[in-house]
């Protein structure tokens, strides 16, 4: 007997649009039989994870943190993926615009007006938009594989920032650890609240980054490119689009949102370069952009959602003694029933027995 | 090829009458007692569809059975349970006196029916030989397999070469290969879809023979089409179907190809109309001075010194056996595939062979590609963002605004594709419904419109009625005549040569990517233009043919 796949031939818009909370709610009670798994009760540690975070202001404040990277990269990642082109590497390109975004501080520290941090972004975003455009020259060039190729990047700029906070960019004070000198205050993101916590702009950035390509991609002609082309590559062509430029605008639009992630995570929440800057926010952002259904609008709660992982981590690590690891099981449950969930709403299942295979195969 | 269809022709329909006489006296008389196939009342339904509403036919021994219909009336699903790729809901399938389930292919095959596919399933890259072995039964895939099908396909006068690979054969020869396939398991019933809709006349005047050998001998064929014409001429009875229901049974020698087409459609469809052009004086919109293009992959097609003008009010049909290079002549005409000199192409006089498809048609020229999901409309998306598709770069300044930020000004889209939607008569559940849920009949009516809405001076469209119903096929004729009489040019490829004759006022051939000079409809033939399909072309000398030739393709 043989499992397959069959098309459906109309789906279910009521599934289509409930997919993401079915998804979750299957990871909830996935998470619950791993605690029980593992000796610890299921209720407390659900609790732990998904709702404690929610109840002090200071940690909402860190989730405002933790989601502003996760929804700016998810969005210029929709992008990418409505075009059918699987940037997969957004944590190297965080880190390139991080790195170039800090040159300003790093090098000039004496350059301190209001244009520091303007100039500080802009960098960054150029400086993540030239790192994607490495796979999309070899794309549209060689036509490389750029799931491989971007992603391999990462490593080179995870390697290159731990050289150059030990090396040529290490704090002369720093007492021979990593990390770079700390920013001063002309760039520096600033908090949001400052007197409630540590929530800084880069989360309004992320907002604001999401409804902007929300109207660019539903509104607007190049928009209207970007789906054309990942839905029918061939009747792209009729249009008239090139599908070698839409490889570079998706990726350097996503790098270049990547990147200024990366810069804002660095001036924001950390106020130094250091040798490790991201928990995998690039590979998270992932996640987070299929669950928004990749619609930007849709980023942004899933986005909230990824970020409360992180956090509920932390918690269960502290009260319950269990590993953080376990957050990257929550996210990669997550992300398995969010596809599973897809493919069975376009997709049902059927068993083959092997009488009706044969009358298949001859 | 070249010297024998003409006379082949006068002969077989001698033959045809002679064998219909016996036949009428003979076999058909004796084997109608207990028939060789009998469906009775069956029923299939896919969801809210019915396709088959209790269909019933009886097909004797020695008997070539008509199965008419237009596209989607049934006929594919009633033959798939026919052949076991289907289950019936309900009714049954009787053979030779028995009832049967019919639960797979092989099954099929065992009890002694065979079929011949429309579109073919042969590895291209082996020889007709490999293919032949891979699809038999274990137990007959003994012996000298390339020697039994050499014999078998002299037998008939289907010749081929066992050891020619399949890429190298011509539409027809791959035909043949199906068809000694199905044979070689010598089957008393022979299922043929559509067979005929991808030859050259003569090629089809060929299948005929070997098909009244076949019936000679006592073998039954069900024979599905919905080119009346050799219905007439080849088949014993017919059953048609509309809408899934059989709708009449009768003989077609009988009846009038009017007659026929009536119970097919369920109502007269529209004469077309087309008064004589006249276009002596007029200047030439689309020009294309000696087009080449180099075969851009092995299985791909070179174009070779392609000349051709299509003056203001008149239409051009293209004709051609699929696989002779129209595909990629409409890539280099619209301009998907641009050429380095601007000369080769002249739209209203301007060069344009080295512009993209966007300004060909800023330039006043419109394009409907052969395939319509995936490549003239996108599925997922509605009508409206397919209306755009096409438009977004010839009438920017409607349907775009705010400058560089190029607003998509949707309520202006949604006014332009309600009124292509009432000028080609769209029907349509919804506003504004994806493009992918509308029927291939009024998709292509809303391609069309989308294209005719501009009022384009030049117009080349690729197979505009393929599967499409015939009362959308005559619309879009229609509309395609009108359109050159208000003064465009209008360029049609097309592999049915009965449209081709409907709205031709000249016609040029596709041959292994030459084409053909032009002849005016008042000199074509089918005959003439079968001839030039099969690559009889006065106009240049005939290099492309020894493949046919090498592979021992014509006796």
């Amino acid at each position: 007997m043989r499992i397959e796949l069959v098309k459906r031939s109309q789906h279910s818009t009521f599934f289509a649009l409930a997919s993401p909370f079915i998804a979750f709610a299957l990871t909830l009670i996935a998470g619950a039989i791993l605690f029980a798994a593992i000796g610890k009760s299921p209720l407390t540690g659900l609790y732990l994870y998904f709702v404690e975070p929610l109840t002090q202001l200071w940690s909402v404040h860190e989730l405002a943190v933790k989601a502003g990277p996760l929804i700016m990269i998810a969005v210029g990642l929709s992008v990418c993926y409505r075009s059918n082109n699987w940037n997969i590497g957004a944590e190297g390109q965080f880190i390139a615009g991080a790195i170039l975004g800090s040159a300003i501080p790093i090098l000039m520290p004496g350059f301190q007006n209001f244009l520091t941090l303007p100039l500080m972004l802009l960098l960054a975003m150029a400086g993540g938009a030239l790192y994607a455009g490495i796979p999309a020259y070899l794309k549209a060039r060689f036509n490389a594989n750029e799931i491989l190729t971007s992603l391999m990047l990462v490593y080179v700029a995870q390697l290159f920032l731990d050289w150059l906070v030990r090396g040529p960019w290490r704090n002369p004070q720093g007492y021979s650890f990593p990390g770079s000198i700390r920013f001063p205050d002309a760039a520096t993101l600033p908090e949001i609240f400052p007197s409630q916590g540590a929530a800084h702009y880069g989360f309004v950035l992320a907002l604001i980054a999401a409804i902007a390509v929300w109207f660019f991609l539903s509104r607007t002609l190049k928009g209207f490119e970007v789906r054309v082309l990942g839905a029918s590559p061939r009747a792209g062509r009729f249009a008239g689009f090139s599908t070698k430029g839409m490889i570079f605008l998706s990726f350097m639009l996503s790098g270049a949102l990547a990147g200024l992630a990366g810069i804002a995570e660095v001036s924001g929440a950390i106020g130094q370069l250091r040798e490790v800057i991201s928990p995998g926010y690039g590979f998270t952002a992932i996640i987070v952009a299929f669950l928004g259904r990749l619609n930007p609008l849709g980023a942004i709660v899933a986005g909230l959602l990824l970020a409360l992982t992180y956090l509920g981590g932390e918690a269960a690590q502290i009260s319950l003694g269990i590993s953080d690891k376990v957050v990257r099981v929550f996210q990669g449950m997550l992300l398995f029933f969010v596809l599973a969930c897809d493919t069975l709403i376009h997709y049902r299942v059927r068993f083959v027995t092997a009488i009706s295979g044969e009358a298949r195969n001859a | 090829m070249r010297g024998e269809p003409a006379g082949d022709i006068p002969v077989q329909h001698s033959g045809n009458m002679a064998e219909t006489g016996l036949d009428g006296a003979g076999k058909t008389g004796g084997g109608s007692a207990t028939p060789m196939l009998e469906v009775r009342d069956i029923v299939k339904t896919f969801g809210p569809l019915t396709a088959n509403d209790h269909v019933s036919l009886a097909i004797g021994e020695g008997e070539i059975h008509a199965l008419l219909g237009e596209n989607g009336a049934g006929k594919s699903t009633l033959v798939k349970m026919l052949y076991g790729s289907l289950q019936p809901d309900s009714g049954d399938i009787v053979w030779r006196g028995e009832k049967v389930s019919i639960t797979s292919p092989s099954q099929a095959r065992r009890i002694g029916i065979g079929m011949v596919f429309q579109h073919f399933s042969l590895f291209e890259s082996l020889s007709v030989a490999d293919n032949i072995l891979l699809s038999l039964e274990p137990d007959l895939a003994k012996g000298n397999i390339a020697e039994k099908a050499r014999q078998l396909s002299e037998d008939y006068g289907l010749p081929l070469n066992p050891h020619s690979i399949i890429g190298d054969l011509s539409v027809g020869e791959r035909q043949r290969v199906e068809i000694v396939r199905c044979l070689l398991q010598n089957p008393d019933l022979i299922i043929l879809d559509e067979p005929t809709s991808v030859l050259t006349p003569q090629e089809a005047d060929n299948l005929f023979v070997t098909l009244e050998r076949l019936k000679s001998e006592g073998k039954s064929i069900l024979y599905i089409s919905h080119r009346l014409e050799e219905v007439k001429r080849l088949c014993d009875r017919a059953t048609i179907l509309r809408h899934g229901k059989v709708v009449g049974e009768c003989d077609p020698r009988q009846e009038t190809a009017a007659s026929l087409a009536s119970l097919m459609v369920g109502s007269s469809v529209d004469e077309i109309r087309k008064e004589a052009a006249d276009t002596s004086g007029k200047e030439a919109l689309l020009t294309l001075n000696g087009i080449d293009l180099p075969a851009s992959s092995p299985f791909a097609v070179a174009l070779s010194g392609i000349t051709l003008d299509v003056r203001a009010g008149e239409v051009i049909g293209v004709a051609g056996v699929a696989g002779n290079g129209q595909s990629e002549f409409f890539r280099v005409v619209s301009g998907e595939e641009t050429l380095r000199d601007a000369n080769a192409i002249l739209i209203r006089g301007q060069p344009a062979a080295n512009l993209g498809i966007n300004q060909r048609r800023r330039m006043g020229a419109a394009f409907v590609p052969e395939e319509r999901l995936g490549h003239g409309a996108v599925p997922e998306m509605p009508l409206t963002g397919n209306l755009l598709l096409s438009r977004h770069s010839s009438d920017r300044a409607a349907f775009v605004g705010l400058g560089p930020i190029g607003l998509v000004r949707t309520d202006i889209i949604r006014d332009a594709s309600a009124r292509v939607s009432e000028e080609m008569d769209v029907r349509k559940s919804g506003a504004d419904p994806d493009a992918g849920s509308l029927s291939g009949g009024n998709l292509q009516k809303f391609i069309m419109g989308r294209e005719l809405d501009r009022q384009p001076s030049v117009i080349v469209v690729n197979q505009p009625t393929w599967g499409v119903d015939a009362g959308a096929a005559a619309r879009i004729r229609q509309a395609l005549i009108d359109l050159a009489r208000s003064g465009s040019a209008v360029l049609v490829i097309s592999q049915d040569l009965d449209e081709i004759f409907e709205i031709s006022d000249s016609i040029v051939v596709m041959h292994d990517g030459y084409m053909s000079a032009r002849v005016p409809i008042s000199e074509a033939t089918y005959e003439k233009i079968g001839l030039l399909m099969g690559g009889a072309n006065p106009g240049h000398e005939m290099p492309e043919m020894p493949d046919t030739a090498h592979h021992g393709g014509v006796a």
